[in-house]
């Protein structure tokens, strides 16, 4: 594209400069439109989880029940209260939206198609992911709503809490494939990592759910609590954007889950068709979502100190001890610098999977002792002091 | 490229900035943030001499990345500080705590 | 300075870096300061960038803005009384505003080629310099490397983590609500 608009006769870097603008937009657009047809597809799945059927009416199969959402959203009265950051207010919802599409630009599409090859790509997605933090804190502080606030304050707490354990979940796909790249990830998964490092998988998408803040880490919205949390100020299109970040941001940790560990573009053919590793891109980014989309509809929510709890008593330990003992495994199997076939990549990953099961087997004997303790110690004080059940139905540390 | 000086101009107009600030500023928290400006301004030189004299030798990224440690570490103990100050006294005006001052 | 993409890109990276700054220092509402400190701050980020460090400009985005910056809007929040004080400057402020003029004035004469062209011969000319030696490609791989090579910056790399430590302890210890319900009334 670049050589054709040289030839019209805009200069190199103009033409450079469209060239990119025009890749920019694709890949935006892209993610937005799609937002239409997921949107459809997650409510449909939801209502599947709880026998129901879901958006039936608009189009066929409901379809195009987005697109009726969107026009009704689009001629909603935009509210704005008494006491409201102006500036802050209006642009929370634009920094949503616009730190979820920044992630776009380092997904690897298929072998040729990628915004741009950062070689730093993992960490430009935590940089950008810590982004949405800030839009989530400028519309709960700047809503002058007392329950915007208390959902502001659980933000800081739980995204960038969990934001520990999604780095060391991350740096192991970093540390096997010796690469921050995208597509140098993807490039060197002769063997998914999801073999080589389930552990690691589990940590990303338990992190990844408790960063878009859903599934049982929903409190920064939890409707019992906060009635909606820090959107709740919001009408119109504005709480439009802060829908489509949502969704766009649960799709997008989807995508990262298989270009990470499920090997992105990767399948028979794709390397000389481009479309097809796009095609088997979306095909597992889908499945990852789905995951994530049965985690939420299945599990009741956490309590706040439960989830602090959970994260720095728990995941962040385990994130620890995983990182460690892959990196001194990997780093103990001769050869694993240099992979460059299927047949190379076999003894490391059985090597590691044999480590992986060892470390379930670990957690879970740990997990399956404490509980048993716990058990019994609630049972003694209930037996013992004839306490009233409810004051020790908390009793979770 | 841009010449090295002007780096170095914007540098010392940053931290020329973030001195104002902790000088002038009653909040501590404003205080607290003006540092971070200084050390930013610390920052931008240290890499921009390394990108313009020393590209092979990376001293200049590995002191920024010390710098980094540095400033987490210092916001980390300097925000429980100012919290657990106004914890006690209701308020985090730096005049406020003057309780070792003669 | 001829107006280059690279030049043009650094003058706005400045403007936001220095505009942010100075409304990080001169804004009245501390939240409002605590977001301009994010946008000067990105600023920054940007011109390591430019520096072709996009290795500390991710840093600077996860750690400064991610985390850092995040941290004081919690603590603005957390202190929500004074958002709004009657004076954000204190009673000297207008000497302190000359200090960091002169400041200023001094760290420029020494750094910018005025001084060379006023005919000071002592100023280093270096500074004008304008095409540095390309950073080799695999400058953040051997970042890594250096900062765990035992000859080079091992030992500054684990007093930092030792560091990093006793600042954790050291904030959670001054914070627990414990203590200070056992303080309660005293004067520490």
């Amino acid at each position: 594209m670049t050589g054709l608009l040289q030839d019209i006769g805009f200069s190199r870097d103009l033409a450079v400069l469209i060239a990119k603008a025009a890749g920019v937009i694709v890949v935006a657009v892209f993610g937005l439109l799609w937002t239409l047809l997921g949107i459809w597809l997650e409510r449909k799945w939801a209502a599947r989880f709880q026998d129901r059927v879901g958006p039936n009416r608009v189009g066929p199969f409901g379809l195009i029940q987005t697109v009726a959402d969107t026009v009704k959203i689009l001629l909603k009265e935009d509210i704005m209260n008494k006491g409201v950051d102006r500036w802050v207010f209006n642009l929370a919802p634009i920094l949503a939206v616009l730190a979820v599409t920044l992630i776009w630009a380092v997904v690897p599409f298929s072998a040729a198609w990628i915004g741009t090859d950062l070689n730093i790509g993992v960490f430009y997605l935590l940089a950008v992911g810590a982004l949405g933090t800030v839009a989530v804190i400028m519309a709960g502080w700047s809503s002058n709503n007392k329950y915007a606030l208390l959902s502001a304050y659980r933000a800081v707490a739980q995204l960038v809490s969990y934001e520990v354990p999604m780095v060391l979940a991350l740096l192991v796909p970093v540390l096997l494939s010796g690469s921050m790249s995208t597509q140098e990830i993807v490039r060197q998964q002769h063997i998914w990592y999801v073999f080589a490092a389930p552990l690691t998988v589990l940590l990303f998408l338990i992190s990844g759910q408790a960063e878009i803040g859903r599934g049982p880490f929903d409190l920064l919205e939890a409707e019992s609590e906060l009635v909606s949390g820090f959107h709740i100020e919001y009408s119109g299109m504005k709480f439009g954007m802060f829908y489509v970040a949502e969704f766009l941001h649960a799709f997008t940790v989807g995508v990262l889950t298989a270009i990470l560990f499920l090997g992105g573009w990767r399948g028979p053919f794709a390397e000389d068709v481009a479309i097809l590793g796009f095609f088997y891109l979306m095909i597992k980014s889908l499945f990852a979502y789905w995951v994530l989309v049965w985690v939420r509809m299945t599990l009741p929510r956490v309590r706040i100190d439960h989830l602090l709890d959970f994260n720095w008593k728990f995941l962040v330990p385990v994130g620890l001890a995983n990182l460690l003992i892959v990196a001194l495994v990997w780093k103990a199997i001769p050869g694993t610098d240099q992979i460059s076939s299927f047949g190379d990549a076999v003894v490391p990953t059985l090597a590691l999977l044999l480590v992986n099961v060892a470390m379930f087997l670990v957690i879970g004997a740990l997990l399956a002792d404490r509980g048993r303790r716990e058990r019994a110690r609630i049972e003694a004080r209930v037996a013992g002091a004839d306490l009233p059940v409810e004051t020790v139905a908390g009793a979770g540390d | 490229m841009v010449p090295l000086w002007m780096y170095l101009v914007v540098a010392a107009a940053l931290f020329s900035t973030g001195l104002f600030g902790v000088l002038a500023r009653r909040n501590a928290i404003a205080i607290l943030m003006s540092i971070e400006l200084m050390l930013n301004a610390v920052n931008i030189n240290l890499v921009a001499f390394w990108r313009y004299n020393t590209p092979l030798d990376l001293s200049g990224q590995a002191f920024a990345v010390f710098v980094f440690v540095v400033a987490a570490a210092e916001v980390a103990v300097g925000l429980a500080l100012i919290i657990s100050i106004y914890r006690k006294r209701q308020s985090v005006i730096a005049e406020d705590v003057n309780m070792l001052k003669w | 300075m001829e107006l280059t993409a690279e030049s043009i890109v650094f003058l706005i990276m400045s403007a936001i870096t220095l505009g942010g700054g100075l409304l990080v220092v001169s804004a009245r509402n501390l939240f409002h300061a605590g977001l301009y400190l994010m946008v000067s701050l990105l600023g920054v980020a940007g011109l390591f960038v430019l520096l072709s460090a996009p290795f500390l400009a991710g840093v600077q985005v996860v750690v400064y803005i991610g985390a850092i910056a995040i941290l004081i809007i919690l603590a603005i929040m957390l202190t929500p009384s004074v958002t709004q004080l009657p004076a954000i400057f204190n009673r000297q402020w207008a000497f302190n505003l000359a200090l960091a003029a002169f400041f200023f004035v001094l760290l420029v004469s020494v750094v910018s080629p005025i001084m060379g062209e006023l005919g000071v011969d002592a100023w280093n000319a270096d500074f004008t310099q304008k095409n540095p030696a390309d950073v080799p490609a695999d400058s953040i791989v051997n970042l890594g490397k250096d900062l765990v090579d035992p000859d080079k910056y091992m030992l500054p790399f684990e007093v930092a983590s030792v560091l990093l430590m006793a600042a954790l302890i050291g904030a959670v210890l001054l914070v627990s609500p414990d203590k200070a319900k056992a303080d309660e009334g005293g004067e520490d």
